[in-house]
């Protein structure tokens, strides 16, 4: 049984001025527990389709199904990870990454503490009581990860979590979310455009094509990888190779608009 | 450590600069005060001005001991300011009640758009006669002129702060299955906060214009009644009396909205 499916989806943006066709007939599905990645060049509807995911916009064609139900019935718990930090600036840390316990009723003692403690496993402490504006970029991005974290979400969905990082902290940060999503069996999509960080966290990477988007190519990353950290499989044997052939493929696919 | 102390040195400095400048610019505000008030009373004084129109200060003092004494002042200040504090708070929250309710549904603000252009573009101290003629003549009538000056253009211009609110916040609590409710609660009034209390300070000024105007027309109580009453006995002593205690008051209003800004905004 899938855990994810999406089907024949399409959509396209309507303004007024304009019909922009963003993805194009996109199926795939995502099996319980499984790390997989979204790659592919700007503007190739990565976000669109995550969006489309949560429930946020109504996709023009095709469905979206999680365990078999249709996405927005209520109980399902995506959780999505946007790709600006959208941390509410009058709020302090601690009620930014409670937000989501509040908002499903379940903020008590427990789950407050459990979010805390994620915020320190990010190698963020003593800012509870600050405010957004007083954090740096990557620190808000770390906060709005574990904002995201926070409501234990089944399906997680992360837009670009690391891209404001530092390499070092995007390293580490890389293998705390891969061991706490594989420590509780949590299935997840990440979109990057980093081919490193896609191959060193999934175990599978879909490849977009744009204008419109369309499912380009599906790797599969093998074994011996997949059991590694995300550190660890930065350094294996078999990363470089399988980093050389998606960077071909992504080199064709950005050719033409050099033209 | 050197480096430290004459860096203190400085600050202290900078410090003593700024207080300095402040000095300066309270004891030139105090000059331009004292000066009109001595001039006046001297021009008065020395029929340059005509006195039955313009009065002097020292006329006007004693017209304040005298009106103090006998109680009258002071029960005609309390009912105006309690008319314009009550039309203020009124117009505030319902003209938020008001643009809230169009947030809510977008389609009947679409539908209600036309209507509230006209109503704002409207001077409503002209419905002055038929409020008067309705609610009777009296308290509530002027507090409702009161309100209903600032109704209007507050929900307009929350109601914009409210559509202007980034939507990606209402997005990520969406994305936590907030309810619409849930996300005008945390996203869109806390975001739209500043732009509340700026129209309270509109609303200060605005409210004095209602209820004095009501008052003119009511002409029982109040301020506004002084100042028509002692126009048609031609005594513009208790006129000029009238509309300074107006302008003390509406300032300190004004002031005590700044200070609420301050420690709202301090806490957001
Ligand atoms: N709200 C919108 N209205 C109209 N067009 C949109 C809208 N959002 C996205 N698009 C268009 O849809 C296409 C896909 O956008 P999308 O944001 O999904 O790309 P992306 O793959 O996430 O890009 P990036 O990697 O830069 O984040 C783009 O051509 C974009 O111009
Ligand atoms: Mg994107």
């Amino acid at each position: 049984m899938d855990f994810l499916t999406i089907n024949h989806i399409h959509h396209t943006y309507f303004t007024k001025s304009s019909a922009t066709t963003a993805l194009s007939d996109i199926t795939l599905d995502v099996q319980e527990g499984e790390f997989i990645s979204f790659l592919g060049p700007s503007g190739c509807g990565k976000t669109t389709l995550l969006s489309i995911v949560a429930g946020l916009i109504k996709p023009t064609e095709g469905k979206v199904e999680l365990e078999n139900r249709p996405i927005g019935d209520g109980d399902n718990k995506i959780g999505y990870m946007l790709q600006q930090d959208y941390l509410f600036p009058w709020k302090t840390i601690e009620e930014n990454i409670t937000l989501g316990l509040k908002m499903n009723q379940v903020l008590n003692d427990k789950t407050r503490s459990e979010a805390l403690s994620l915020l320190h496993q990010m190698g963020l402490k003593g800012v509870e009581s600050k405010l957004p504006r007083h954090l740096s970029g990557g620190m808000r991005q770390r906060v709005a990860l574990v904002r995201t974290l926070a409501t234990e979400p089944k399906l997680l969905m992360l837009d670009e979590p690391f891209s404001a990082l530092d390499y070092q902290t995007k390293l580490k940060l890389e293998d705390l979310v891969s061991n706490t999503l594989k420590q509780f069996g949590k299935t997840a999509i990440l979109v990057t455009h980093d081919i490193g960080e896609a191959i060193a966290m999934s175990d599978r990477i879909f490849l977009f094509s744009p204008q419109p988007g369309r499912l380009h190519k599906t790797f599969t990353i093998p074994e011996e990888l997949r059991n590694l950290t995300p550190f660890k499989a930065r350094n294996h044997r078999r990363f470089a190779e399988l980093f050389q052939m998606i960077w071909k493929e992504l080199e064709q696919l950005e050719e033409p608009e050099k033209y | 450590m050197k480096n430290q102390k004459s860096i203190e040195l400085l600050h202290q400095d900078y410090l003593k600069t700024l207080i300095n400048k402040k000095r300066w610019i309270r004891f030139y505000q105090l000059v331009i005060f004292l000066l009109f008030f001595s001039s006046w009373e001297l021009a008065s004084q020395k029929d340059w001005i005509d006195q039955l129109i313009f009065s002097s200060p020292s006329k006007i003092w004693n017209l304040f001991i005298q009106k103090m004494n006998d109680g009258s002042l002071a029960m005609n200040v309390g009912v105006t300011l309690t008319e314009t504090v009550v039309g203020f708070i009124l117009g505030t929250f319902l003209g938020t009640l008001l643009a809230a309710i169009l947030w809510w549904s977008p389609l009947l603000s679409d539908i209600l758009d036309p209507y509230l252009v006209i109503l704002n573009a409207m001077p409503k101290v002209a419905l002055g006669p038929i409020l008067i003629v309705a609610l009777g003549p009296g308290f509530t009538s002027i507090i409702a002129m009161g309100a209903i000056i600032s109704i209007i253009i507050t929900t307009i211009v929350v109601y914009t702060s409210f559509k202007e609110v980034d939507p990606n916040y209402v997005t990520v609590l969406k994305t936590f299955g907030a309810t619409r409710v849930q996300c005008f609660r945390e996203a869109i009034l806390p975001a739209s906060f500043p732009t509340i209390i700026s129209t309270l300070k509109v609303n200060v000024g605005l409210s004095w214009v209602g209820v004095i105007v009501g008052e003119f027309l009511v002409s029982a109580k109040g301020l506004g009644y002084m100042i028509i009453y002692g126009f048609q006995v031609f005594n513009f002593t208790l006129v000029m009396l009238s509309l300074l205690l107006i302008a003390v008051l509406a300032t300190i209003m004004y002031q005590a909205v700044d200070l609420l800004e301050k420690k709202l905004i301090k806490n957001g």
